[in-house]
């Protein structure tokens, strides 16, 4: 079963991030291929980075910068892995260097749709 | 008369083996759903056939294996779940390579891993005790409503996302393993202690008590003792419950009305009850560090073993709330824990240390914090204080004996 971690980490955290060091995300990732349940993950540029698309009723598009300051917490990355449970899931995201300190893992499962073909 | 015989016998036997029933369709076969199903539908064919050809000598596995044969016609017949049983096959297997348990076999005991299963951390806490109470206890969803006051389409509603979530997220139907199961227990233990409290107090209504749910609550703190009898929380949980219940007797008047602690007739306290209580807190407390469940039993084994409320150890039971504080810093237990310092040094001190938690947000909307300050108060010779807090502690209480209680309180300090 596929399993998303997406870390989160708060908005006004800036360059210090949570303490964790390129390493230790280089660490972590090497783990999980050697596991071999990792399936793909990115980390994301800045939120500075970002920018909003919205299809407004008339189908005129409305592009934004952001969003920041109502964001306390940001997406800073993700990875996809593949494990048996919820349990392994959790454990994996508990691993992680974006778990400790001020950041966060939400685990999401992946939904598996079935198309008839 | 032999027929209503049969079925009183086949109710108990239902009673003992629908838990365990349960979790061993779904380690089986992974789903909440369809277990709950075919053990319903395993229980119908038992109404029909055991009045008359009698109850077999392993009802156990004879339900296991009715509910079995449905489950696996059920789930030939539908092509998805086909592919999903010859995957769960597969896995069960591999994690199990031992043959399953059949009819001659006893009824294999999954329980353990459905109690972990239903008090997942995953799972929102309102609903661990809830789901404990569905499928370990096997109550009705109706059952279930009513046990914790919600409307029965709430209830069904949480009941439905909490199953979908376990299925869809993956929530294993396993035992937790050594190194994870202490900061796993505590929630197992949690829900269990959930189900009694709201036997024990109700949170609104009619009766102060619902001795039927803290019974309940007391048989599946046996289960969990019996699979876990090295656990030294599990032993300080059940005592807990024994020490508390014992005195369920003398807890109501005649007429349902509240008796607090000091006018409680002991001689109507349960003695067996409260004996194996105590033996429990021994266990509880034999080793190093104790858990707060079995400081919770050693405090309340102090209030059952007193001849009365003034030759109660307050000094001790004051010293286990400080040591129960240090590992559980709510604000509930210090509002006990400012009762007991009432007791030991007076009504002045507890006071002190009450008014020192007014600003507690988490006790807005307590009702025994106004309550307690209120005694303290009319015990003090302030009877327009106490009078005040009386009132306070009105505007927030569910149930109607408690209710009658403060009502009863502030005539008296109103008279005076």
């Amino acid at each position: 079963m596929k399993y998303m971690l997406l870390f989160m980490s708060p908005a006004n955290d800036g360059e210090a991030g949570n303490g964790c060091t390129f390493e230790d995300w280089v660490r972590y990732d090497r783990e999980m291929k050697d596991a071999g349940i990792w399936v793909s993950g990115h980390p994301l540029q800045d939120l500075t980075t970002c920018t909003t698309v919205q299809v407004g009723p008339d189908g005129e598009r409305t592009i934004t910068d952001g969003p920041f300051a109502e964001t306390r917490e940001v997406l800073g990355g993700y990875d996809i892995i593949d494990v048996p449970n919820l349990d392994v899931a959790l454990e994996w995201a508990a691993r992680s260097p974006g778990a400790v300190a001020s950041g966060s893992v939400q685990v999401r499962p992946v939904a598996e749709i079935e198309v008839e073909v | 008369m032999a027929g209503a015989e049969a079925t009183a016998g086949v109710e108990a036997v239902f009673r003992e083996e629908h838990g365990r029933l349960l979790a061993s369709l779904v380690h089986r076969f992974g789903d909440l759903d369809l277990a709950e199903e075919v053990a319903s539908e395993a229980i119908e064919a038992a109404l029909v056939h055991w009045p008359v050809d009698g109850v077999p000598s392993r009802p156990g596995a004879w339900l296991l294996t009715t509910a079995r044969r449905r489950a696996v016609d059920r789930l030939r017949r539908d092509r998805v779940l086909a592919t999903r049983l010859a995957v769960l096959q597969a896995e069960a297997e591999r994690a199990d390579p031992a043959p399953p348990a059949d009819a001659d076999r006893d009824l294999p005991d999954d329980r353990l891993a459905l109690f972990f299963t239903c008090a997942h951390p995953a799972l929102p806490a309102q609903d661990r005790g809830a789901l404990t109470l569905r499928f370990l206890a096997g109550l009705t969803t109706a059952e279930v409503a009513r046990a914790f006051l919600v409307p029965h389409a709430t209830m069904a509603q949480r009941l439905v996302r909490a199953k979908r979530k376990i299925r869809d997220a993956r929530i294993p139907f396993r035992v937790p393993g050594a190194d994870e199961l202490p900061g796993r227990l505590p929630t197992v233990l949690q829900a269990v202690y959930s189900v009694f409290t709201e036997g024990y107090a109700a949170s609104s209504g009619p009766d102060l008590q619902r001795t039927d749910l803290a019974e309940e609550a007391i048989r599946l703190a046996r289960i969990l003792r019996r699979l876990l009898p090295g656990e030294r929380e599990v032993a300080g949980l059940l005592g807990l419950l024994l020490l508390v219940h014992a005195r369920r007797a003398a807890r109501t008047g005649p007429d349902g009305a509240v008796v607090l602690l000091d006018d409680q007739d002991r001689a109507l306290w349960d003695h067996a009850m409260i004996d194996e209580g105590r033996t429990l807190v021994l266990v509880a407390l034999t080793g190093p560090t104790p858990g707060p469940y079995g400081v919770q039993a050693a405090i309340a084994a102090l209030h059952d073993e007193a001849a009365d409320v003034a030759s109660t150890d307050w000094p001790q039971v004051v010293a286990l709330y400080d040591v129960l504080l240090d590992m559980v810093p709510s604000p509930v237990v210090a509002l006990n824990r400012a009762a007991a310092v009432a007791m030991r040094d007076g009504p002045d001190a507890g006071l002190a240390l009450l008014d020192g938690l007014a600003d507690d947000p988490r006790l807005r909307g307590y009702h025994l914090y106004p309550a307690t300050r209120a005694d303290l108060l009319r015990r003090l010779g302030r009877p327009d204080e106490a009078a005040a807090a009386y009132r306070e502690a009105l505007a927030l209480v569910g149930t109607e004996p408690e209710r009658a209680h403060l009502l009863r309180r502030l005539a008296s300090v109103s008279e005076d």
